[in-house]
């Protein structure tokens, strides 16, 4: 044997799906992946959802998740085969050899229990180290992970700390019983840019200061690339490409990682704003029912026929909010809305069937924003039948040329949402907002849940049919890549305040505010030592903090 | 082709079979309801009476088909008029939300806080007993949990993404209601509807047995039982025979509601 730490050979994961109207059937999610990690480094997992990335790192602790089955191969820990030993042995490996660090520290967190008690709970029950001796290295963990007041953090409960914090006490968690590999499942992936940089520091200090070897899960190569020492890229349960991260970034050899690589290079030529903005929001001020605080101060901005603007900030920064007001979700305390020169009612209840038409929405989660129970034909169908009037033949007709707008085609019409792709669905849902042919189209996170490759071919989507239908698009969004892939003009938003807000060009150009120069450098690039140059260069600390 | 699984195969066939006998009771039936044909009350099973005779004398084959016969019509109807009225109702509320919904849910609260069974004795008492007054107060009575069931699926699919889209494309409350939520809600009610049937049986029943449901000389299940009860005593099956009627039914219908419930929830492939 040799003495790596973990060696994966020929790694086989199988699942049972149960397809709708057929039988359930027997599918192969990962074909035979191998590969060895040394002691005290690091390799960084990445691909695309349904890469099996997740899988095989849950493999690493010889667990599969959900029905998931380890069919075939062989996993190594600490020069032991792991598949097939005993009950006890597995107990005693997972939680102690190799920990876990899951994507979503909130939901992984028992809310009852105050953080020390489950920071130190595996090593405690284990035997590995007294109470009193598991709370000093948990201690020691929460000060060498930059957490504030490591000497109380964890006398309090999960709720108590922010999400970037608990995140960090999770890395604590997993660290505490001094174990030899960590599986980092996308630890930053549901965290602010600027939150995500300070944890991905702390992580990145962390396993070099403990020296234990790690899987990085990811499926953002510019992050991976700051802590890993290898990369390996995965595709649809098979192996792309492995090499040093030095490699991978800056030398692909397969095309899948050379479009993984330059995924984020899209670049929109701005436009300049004209004289009749389409939209204005106009000092608006608004609070939630039943709260007596502002979630937004006196936000001002304008949208201009055929552009794209982009509000971007951070999570509970008001750009959501700001679009609740627009469509009337949320009539605002003070200030109102114009559009096309008419000011519209400031509750959904007072505008007319012409403005609802004119101003479209997108969702985030595509999934959620069609009915299951509807098809693609109805989904896009109601809106013409509802604001033309279009019946049988005539709407069929409009539909089919929508979804080969959508590049779908016709094929599509009696599918139903569980059929279709992340990205498909989002392109129903593109297809349903310009069915109304709107003059606006407001667009919440659209692509953020999706995979890099997908995300950019639904911007340029977007793109194109702006260029078709002359729509404007307002556009929310924390990823500053996706802001200079397709807007005019930004809106920067911090704490319900609009900080900066003009022409693309401008906004992007020094001098900076403080926020904007944060939320900026916050953005990970893909190129080696980016991470420690940003640390040592910021000038304000994130919120989230 | 679908595929039915044997227990839905069984529950879908012995459903049939009492559906089939209380609609074609009077074709049926070997002799007339009321007739007496036998001198010696609780006769013993013969080729004649199947199951023997009643109390007085009755052929209890024949009592027991008309007995189900009413049976089942008035639980049916107690719980398509549940169904209609709660969950119309309970997606209302969801909807408006505001003053209606609560004015409606505590509304539906005083009325749970009452046992039904007493409810129903103190109503029926001082009401005409008839066929149509009582699905009338069964209805009514079980609407509140139809009703209570109905809100609370409805409230979480409120706040979905695609009603939202939906409001804000100025679709009305009956589009929002009807094809936006009903849909979704529908798995949970079939399952429900299921079970509400079966206990509409056991209640309409108990009624009867406590002499304010159907009234003699009309058969109905719980009725069979009061008239024969006493002969247990003396080792006759007579009362025996509409409670495992009652039996037989109630597994029948649920395990067909099962099947529908995971069929629709399976449907296309969505889970729930």
């Amino acid at each position: 044997m040799t003495d790596a730490l973990l060696k994966v050979k020929n790694l086989k994961i199988g699942a049972r799906i149960y397809p709708p109207g057929e039988k359930p059937k027997d599918i192969d999610i990962v074909h035979g992946v191998s590969f060895e990690l040394e002691k005290g480094k690091v390799l960084g997992l990445i691909g695309e959802s349904g890469a099996g990335k997740s899988t095989i790192g849950l493999a690493a602790m010889a667990y599969g998740r959900g029905g998931v089955e380890l069919t075939g191969g062989e996993v190594w820990v600490n020069g032991r085969e792991i598949l097939h030993t005993s009950r006890a042995d597995l107990r005693h490996l997972r939680g102690l050899e190799v920990t876990y660090v899951s994507q979503s520290a909130a939901a992984s967190f028992n809310p009852a229990k105050r953080i020390m008690e489950q920071v130190i709970e595996a090593s405690v029950h284990a035997g590995k180290f007294s109470k009193k001796d598991a709370e000093g290295r948990a201690r020691e963990l929460f000060a060498k992970l930059g957490l504030p007041d490591p000497d109380n953090i964890g006398d309090r409960y999960p709720h108590q700390v922010s999400g970037g914090q608990l995140q960090r006490c999770m890395t604590a968690l997993a660290l505490c019983p001094e174990p030899d590999l960590v599986v980092f499942d996308e630890p930053t992936t549901a965290l602010d840019v600027t939150t995500q940089i300070d944890v991905l520091m702390a992580i990145k200090e962390a396993i070099r200061d403990t020296g234990v070897g790690a899987l990085y899960i990811t499926h953002d190569l510019a992050v991976v690339a700051q802590v890993s020492d290898e990369i390996m890229v995965l595709r649809m349960g098979d192996m792309v490409e492995h090499g040093t991260t030095d490699q991978i970034i800056n030398n692909p050899r397969e095309d899948y990682t050379r479009d993984l690589v330059s995924v984020r290079s899209k670049q929109h030529e701005g436009q300049a704003p004209t004289d009749n903005p389409i939209l204005r929001v106009e000092n608006v001020t608004a609070r939630y029912k039943g709260t007596n605080f502002d979630v937004l101060h006196n936000v001002v901005m304008e949208l201009h026929p055929g552009q794209t603007l982009a509000v971007v900030g951070e999570s509970g920064s008001g750009k959501s909010t700001t679009a609740r007001v627009i469509t009337g979700l949320l009539p605002p305390r003070e200030g109102k809305i114009t559009f096309d020169g008419r000011e519209l009612s400031a509750d959904l209840n007072g505008r007319t069937r012409e403005d609802l038409r004119e101003l479209q929405m997108i969702y985030q989660m595509a999934d959620v924003a069609m009915n299951p129970r509807q098809t693609v034909g109805t989904i896009i169908g109601r809106p013409l039948e509802f604001y033309f009037g279009m019946k049988g033949a005539e709407k069929r007709k409009r539909i089919v040329e929508l979804l080969d707008e959508i590049e779908l085609g016709e094929g599509f019409i009696d599918r139903y949402p569980a059929e279709l792709s992340g990205g498909q669905k989002q392109r129903v849902c593109i297809a349903r907002a310009l069915a109304a042919k709107p003059k606006v189209i407001i667009c919440d996170e659209v692509t953020s849940a999706l995979d890099p490759l997908v995300a950019d071919d639904i911007l340029k989507l977007l793109e194109n049919l702006q260029k078709i239908e002359d729509v404007a698009y307002l556009f929310i969004t924390h990823d500053l890549a996706t802001v200079s892939a397709i807007a005019d003009s930004i809106a920067v938003m911090y704490q319900g305040k609009v900080v900066r807000y003009g022409p693309k060009a401008e906004v992007l150009s020094p001098p900076f505010d403080d926020y904007t120069d944060l939320l900026l450098s916050s953005v990970p690039e893909m190129r080696l030592g980016w991470l420690e140059e940003v640390i040592a260069n910021r000038k304000m600390e994130s919120a989230g903090n | 082709m679908m595929r039915i699984p044997p227990a839905a195969l069984i529950g879908l066939f012995f459903t049939g079979l009492y559906f089939f006998v209380a609609i074609f009771a009077p074709w049926i039936a070997p002799y007339s309801m009321t007739e007496i044909v036998s001198d010696i009350p609780w006769d013993v099973a013969s080729a004649q009476h199947w199951l023997g005779t009643d109390n007085i004398g009755r052929d209890l084959l024949t009592r027991m088909i008309y007995g189900g016969r009413t049976t089942i019509f008035i639980a049916t109807a107690a719980t398509i008029l549940s169904f209609t009225l709660g969950s119309v109702l309970g997606l209302t509320a969801a909807v408006i939300g505001g003053w209606v919904d609560q004015a409606m849910s505590r509304f539906v609260d005083l009325i749970m806080s009452i046992p039904t069974l007493i409810f129903a004795l103190v109503v029926l008492s001082v009401m005409p007993v008839t066929m149509p007054i009582l699905i009338l107060v069964m209805g009514l009575l079980d609407s509140t949990r139809v009703y209570r069931l109905a809100r609370a699926v409805a409230v979480d699919i409120n706040v979905m993404d695609f009603v939202e889209a939906a409001k804000l494309r100025g679709e009305g409350n009956r589009w929002v209601i009807f094809r936006e939520i009903l849909p979704n809600a529908l798995s949970p009610l079939v399952a429900e509807m299921g079970l509400r049937f079966i206990f509409a049986v056991l209640f309409v029943s108990t009624l009867s047995f406590l002499g304010l449901g159907v009234q003699p000389p009309n058969a109905d299940w719980g009725g069979i039982v009061k008239e024969n009860k006493d002969g247990i005593v003396y080792g006759i099956p007579a009362a025996l025979y509409p409670a495992f009627a009652i039996a037989t039914l109630a597994i029948s219908v649920n395990l067909v509601a099962d099947w529908v419930l995971n069929r629709t929830a399976s449907l296309k492939g969505g889970r729930g």
